[in-house]
């Protein structure tokens, strides 16, 4: 029990630092520019096939990830420039129904580029075995390789936002874009980075997952939705909520997922909990965001801004 | 906040209740005869023997009906809900499992598809109208998925495959396993919902809930409940979209949580949008241009979501106000 569960931990973790990473660039995008981006899903799945063709063309998992984030990057510029622009001064409603038309476009090029079935990324051997982490508690080494990536990519984003310029920057719009670019700061190109900032973040989780789950379309649809749930809990444009949240949701829905149905055999008869179980498992996450916004409106560490 | 106080004229105009078929007496031809059309098209094509074109249109009419429903939060009252395909979803099942358990009758069936979407309106609605902006946009959705994974572990209905519903609902007066029954049973639903929702939008209640969308904060000032009259037009609305749900259940006879998941939501606030919100025939419009729209590009080619992809974020780009907004300017201009 308690091997299964610190299995089920780690697992959580991995689920946790993906949805961080997605989480990031949804709540920069929204923090920044105010602007609420469903295709970032569509970010994550594009990664994720950028990913896998590198993979074949240079036979290197290892060198196609930096190549791929090169040219996700290079996808968030040429969206960002060409519509995205254009929709930061109108109201939420618009920028949900332009990038619900982005996420069709997405899905359909890549059915189109890519066909319509899912692509397996093939592991160096030095990431395929798996490793001892305590006597008797084995787990698969790429999966601690992802959580490794992810916490790094963290501190990486906490270094850049809280120490650099364009960190400060970022901050600055974050808090009051006018102000900013009254100050002679170009605010156009700062919005086009951070969108690029994003894109990548959100490759880089397709990437990390692509070689367990294969490179699928639609694949960004169902986890995006979860992303969401994280930065309204974690208060939108918050990176520290974020994190916090991605965590907990990742930690949340992974042990319900796995013990929920035996703690429930507790309390009521067998046969319930077993139907039971994976019901509210898979409704656990939106449950507590609903409890969570009942009772903080604005998420758990809503930003201090405007 | 210096705004100049509304003229005489903007208050007589904002409260003399407007004609149910618009201002304009070009306007009220243009809306009659597209009512008309939706309804005779129809029946000249099933007399012809083109029932597919009858099918099609029963499942426009239900969709348009969830999409005037939503639009009486959205279009009236300035709530942006992403979750409103759940209440399709619901409608439906409420055909669906009393039918699995042999009951049959449609006097059960529709008046429990509206009362549990009430339900499921209330509870949830509770919670998110203490949000707003984006908050409000993401808890519904939120609620909708819920709803979403409730029906999908529901192994005994079916689950991810779905239910078939093999008799529809027993209605004694009229046989709505006859298509063209359904189909004018569907129409009168529809335009009976439009009828309902002009007649909210003119009353006391309706002005309350349209003042909240301009300004809630001077609402609140006045002394009005704005949360409870917020929660009951989503309420409202919610067991509209049930009702329209059941319906749709009943036409396609085969139902799956498929029906209330959230890219489902968005196209039914796209059908809304385009057609031009706060309007009473918009939502009606824009669910018969997108439907047909994807019919169209879907017979063409099965890459058909690439240019319909396109149109949409062209169709926000470009087009304000929606499509009424559009047949109006050229009213106006031309």
């Amino acid at each position: 029990m308690s091997t299964l569960f610190l299995i089920q931990f780690l697992n959580g973790l991995q689920l946790g630092v993906l949805l961080f990473l997605l989480a990031a660039g949804l709540t920069l995008v929204f923090g920044i520019m105010d602007f609420v981006n469903l295709a970032h899903g569509s970010l994550y799945m594009i990664g994720a096939f950028f990913c896998a063709t590198l993979t074949f063309w240079t036979g290197s998992f290892l060198l196609a990830v930096p190549l791929a984030l090169v040219a996700t990057a290079i996808v968030g510029l040429v969206v960002e420039t060409g519509v995205i622009r254009h929709l930061y001064q109108r109201d939420h409603l618009d920028h949900v129904l332009a990038t619900f038309g982005f996420i069709l476009i997405a899905d359909t090029s890549v059915q189109l580029i890519w066909g319509p079935e899912g692509i397996a990324i093939p592991l160096p051997e030095a990431l395929q075995g798996q490793v001892q982490i305590l006597p008797g508690v084995i787990f698969p080494a790429y999966r601690l390789v992802i959580i490794a990536a992810g916490l790094l990519v963290a501190f990486g984003l906490y270094w850049l936002i809280g120490r650099t310029r364009l960190g400060m920057l970022i901050r600055a719009g974050a808090s009051n874009r006018t102000m900013v670019s009254a100050l002679g700061i170009d605010i156009k190109t700062l919005f086009t980075a951070v969108f690029a900032l994003g894109a990548v973040l959100a490759g880089l989780a397709g990437m990390l997952i692509a070689p367990i789950t294969e490179a699928t379309i639609g694949m960004g649809n169902d986890i995006i939705i979860t992303a969401f749930v994280v930065i309204i809990v974690g208060g939108i444009g918050s990176m520290k909520g974020a994190f916090i949240a991605a965590m907990l949701i990742g930690l949340i829905d992974t042990l319900g997922r796995s013990f929920l149905d035996d703690m429930l055999k507790v309390f009521i008869p067998v046969n319930a909990a077993e139907t039971a179980g994976p019901a509210i498992s898979s409704m656990l996450i939106y449950i507590i965001m609903a409890a969570v916004l009942a009772l903080h409106p604005q998420g758990l560490f809503p930003p201090k801004v405007r | 906040m210096s705004e100049a106080a509304p003229s005489a004229a903007a208050i007589k105009e904002f409260t003399r209740p407007p004609s149910l078929l618009g201002k304009s007496v070009t306007g009220r031809y243009i809306t009659v005869a597209f009512m008309v059309l939706l309804l005779v098209l129809p029946l000249v094509a099933w007399f012809t023997g083109n029932t597919f074109y009858l099918d099609f249109s029963t499942r426009i009419i239900c969709l348009s009906f969830a999409a005037v429903s939503l639009n009486l939060i959205l279009g009236f009252g300035g709530m942006i809900s992403f979750g409103h395909a759940a209440f399709i979803g619901i409608g439906a099942y409420m055909v669906g499992i009393p039918a699995y358990h042999g009951y049959e009758s449609g006097w059960l069936h529709f008046p429990l598809a509206m009362g549990v979407s009430a339900l499921f309106a209330l509870v949830t609605g509770a919670v998110c109208l203490r949000t707003k902006g984006v908050y409000f946009i993401m808890i519904t959705m939120a609620f909708a998925q819920m709803a979403y994974y409730l029906f999908l572990s529901l192994e005994e209905y079916g689950g991810d495959d779905g239910l078939t519903i093999y008799n529809r609902s027993v209605l004694n007066i009229i046989d709505i396993e006859n298509k063209v029954v359904l189909f004018l049973l569907a129409y009168a639903a529809l335009a009976t919902g439009i009828y309902a929702v002009y007649r909210i939008v003119n009353s006391r209640f309706g002005m309350v809930v349209r003042g909240c969308q301009s300004n809630e904060a001077r609402m609140k000032a006045l002394g009005y409940n704005t949360y409870a009259y917020r929660l009951t037009a989503y309420v409202i609305a919610g067991a509209m979209c049930g009702l329209a749900g059941a319906l749709l259940g009943n036409f396609q006879s085969f139902i799956s949580p498929d029906m209330m998941g959230w890219t489902r939501s968005g196209e039914l606030m796209f059908m809304v949008i385009l057609g031009g919100t706060g309007t009473l025939f918009g939502p009606v419009l824009g669910a018969v241009a997108f439907l047909v729209i994807e019919e169209i590009l879907s017979a063409f080619t099965t890459y058909w979501a690439l240019p319909f992809g396109i149109l949409l974020i062209l169709s926000v780009l470009f087009i304000k106000g929606g499509l009424s907004g559009l047949i109006h300017r050229g009213l106006k201009h031309g």
